[in-house]
């Protein structure tokens, strides 16, 4: 099937973080791995968790210039939800699970294989970012995640100028660098 | 200079925002300074690790805000499961657990089984021999000659097969006698012969598989009552460690043999019949067993076949019992069981020499 220009478009809005297009897509493909996730012995929790894990995953690959989609969007998401699901219902359960097929799939246990990397790198500066405590923490997703200038942060907590803002910013990512390269030797 | 000075340097220049100038001088120096180098290269993953991390977080948060929204709009919905489902959800939930429950429960019961087979008794089919003797083809011939010997003529068709043999005796002159029920199994014609080789035909009147007594007749012109039997009967109850003694057909020839009662029941606690420790063999099935004053206690009719000695034999008061019915159901049998012995306070082989008379081999011809 050819894909069309619209979802090339939204493919490559989703890397760009694009609220309009995440929320199109959630809306166009939600209901299916639901009813997938559901009818094989999952929750309305496991279908959320495993719908956005794979959300994830298309984002990641949006993100790649190399990557090229060659099929819907849909049958990305759910090639890669199936995958997941079966991962984790034989993790759970140790043996050999049949699930009902919903739709067409395509090969992606590469794609699966890199986001866990990913994921765990994620997982590393999470922990890494729990660990450092406040208001460091604040401050650096004021700065990284939220991408506020250092003047509105400066105002936000407290600081008479951005300068200072900046100083005890940088003084943060020094101990969260310390921390994240500990975690990351040990994973 | 001082670490976080150091991180404002290197991201400044990873990011860009430094001059051509500044930039070419902090190049430079990272070419004379490897350890600078090396923090630059630290610096740089770790600024795109936290760079990816904050996307990913702002992704996050646009997928959970996306799930809210289209939820409160109706857009997606919790799924009703319908009530199949959610059993087969559940039964594939806990499988795990069933099956191990029913693997627990079944081991648990073969366990009580294995017990329960290890600590009851051997079960007494294939302990018990009854005491039927099978006729051998030389046996069958030598019987035949000595007949002949005798001068009486033998009154079983030649060719015919007599397969199995037991002992009988008389409980009424008028030719009434009792065996073992299992002797007569599959019998087609049945023949009693006397101490002496005479064979007579009889016929069932009645058997009774449960106490294991047959009641068979006479039916023969040649066949002389004699006036009176030497012997009675006894309902009482034999003492323990009491003498008895049998006469029987194991061979051709009658054979007596002695013991005492061992026990008031039979295999397994079996109140209809006692346990004797005597030597019997197959043949004895269906002989009298007679305590010390010449009174029939019994009619043999089994023996233990892992224990030596250990024979089994129906008590009289059953032979009452099964006249007593026998009589109420067929007014023509006249059978009237003695009480007392004549014999009583004579030596054994005196009592033997009148008892054996009224002792008969019995002959099973199948088909």
């Amino acid at each position: 099937m050819a894909i069309t220009e619209q979802e090339l478009g939204l493919f490559k809005a989703i890397g760009n973080n694009d609220k309009a297009a995440i929320e199109a897509v959630y809306k166009e493909n939600y209901s299916l791995i639901q009813h997938f996730v559901i009818n094989n012995n999952g929750t309305e929790d496991d279908a959320r968790d495993i719908f956005q894990e794979a959300m994830m995953v298309l984002y990641e690959k949006s993100r790649l210039p190399e990557f090229e989609l060659t099929c819907q969007i849909r049958t990305y998401l759910y090639s890669v939800c199936r995958r997941l699901w079966l991962k984790k219902l034989q993790h759970s359960r140790r043996i050999e699970t049949q699930v009902e097929n919903f739709d067409r799939i395509v090969q992606v246990e590469e794609d699966i294989e890199e986001h866990d990397k990913l994921n765990l790198q994620y997982q590393t500066m999470r922990t890494a970012m729990g660990k450092i405590g406040e208001p460091c923490k604040s401050l650096i997703e004021a700065f990284y995640v939220h991408r506020k200038n250092m003047l509105e942060i400066a105002g936000f907590f407290g600081y008479t100028n951005a300068d200072n803002a900046k100083n005890q910013k940088y003084k943060c990512l020094v101990r969260l660098k310390k921390l994240f390269f500990a975690q990351y030797k040990n994973a | 200079m001082e670490q976080f000075e150091l991180a404002e340097v290197v991201e400044r220049y990873l990011t860009g925002e430094m001059g051509p100038e500044e930039k070419h001088a902090f190049e430079e120096m990272r070419k004379n300074n490897p350890e600078l180098d090396q923090m630059v290269v630290e610096y740089h993953f770790f600024l795109e690790q936290m760079g990816r991390y904050g996307e990913i977080r702002q992704f996050k948060s646009n997928l959970y805000d996306s799930h809210h929204t289209l939820q409160e709009s109706g857009e997606i919905k919790e799924l009703q499961l319908t009530t199949g489902t959610r059993i087969i959800n559940m039964w594939n939930k806990y499988r795990r657990v069933v099956a191990v429950a029913a693997s627990i429960a079944g081991i648990t019961a073969l366990f009580i089984s294995g017990m329960m087979t290890l600590f009851t008794p051997k079960t007494p089919f294939r302990d018990i021999e009854e005491l039927r003797r099978k006729v051998s083809n030389l046996e069958k011939q030598s019987s035949n000659q000595s007949a002949e010997f005798n001068k009486f003529k033998t009154k079983i068709a030649p060719g015919s097969d007599v397969k199995f043999g037991g002992t009988s005796f008389l409980i009424d002159p008028k030719g009434y006698l009792v065996t073992s029920a299992h002797v007569l199994k599959g019998a087609k014609k049945i023949y009693v012969q006397s101490i002496q080789g005479e064979d007579f035909l009889a016929e069932i009147v009645h058997q009774d598989a449960n106490s294991d007594i047959a009641v068979i007749k006479i039916n023969d012109q040649d066949f002389e009552s004699p006036k009176q039997l030497p012997y009675g009967f006894t309902r009482l109850q034999t003492d323990l460690s009491e003498a008895v003694y049998t006469l029987g057909f194991p061979k051709d020839e009658i054979v007596y043999n002695e013991g005492y009662l061992s026990a008031r029941t039979g295999l397994e606690g079996d109140t209809m019949s006692c346990q004797i420790t005597i030597t019997a063999n197959p043949g004895n099935s269906g002989g009298p067993v007679f305590n010390k004053n010449g009174e029939v206690i019994g009619i043999l009719n089994a023996r233990q076949a892992s224990a030596n000695g250990v024979v089994f034999a129906t008590k009289s008061k059953n032979i009452f019992q099964l006249v007593e019915t026998l009589k109420e159901a067929d007014k023509d049998i006249n059978i009237k069981l003695r009480n007392n012995s004549s014999i009583k306070g004579i030596n054994r082989s005196q009592q033997v020499k009148k008892v054996q008379d009224h002792v008969y081999m019995v002959k099973v011809v199948l088909g």
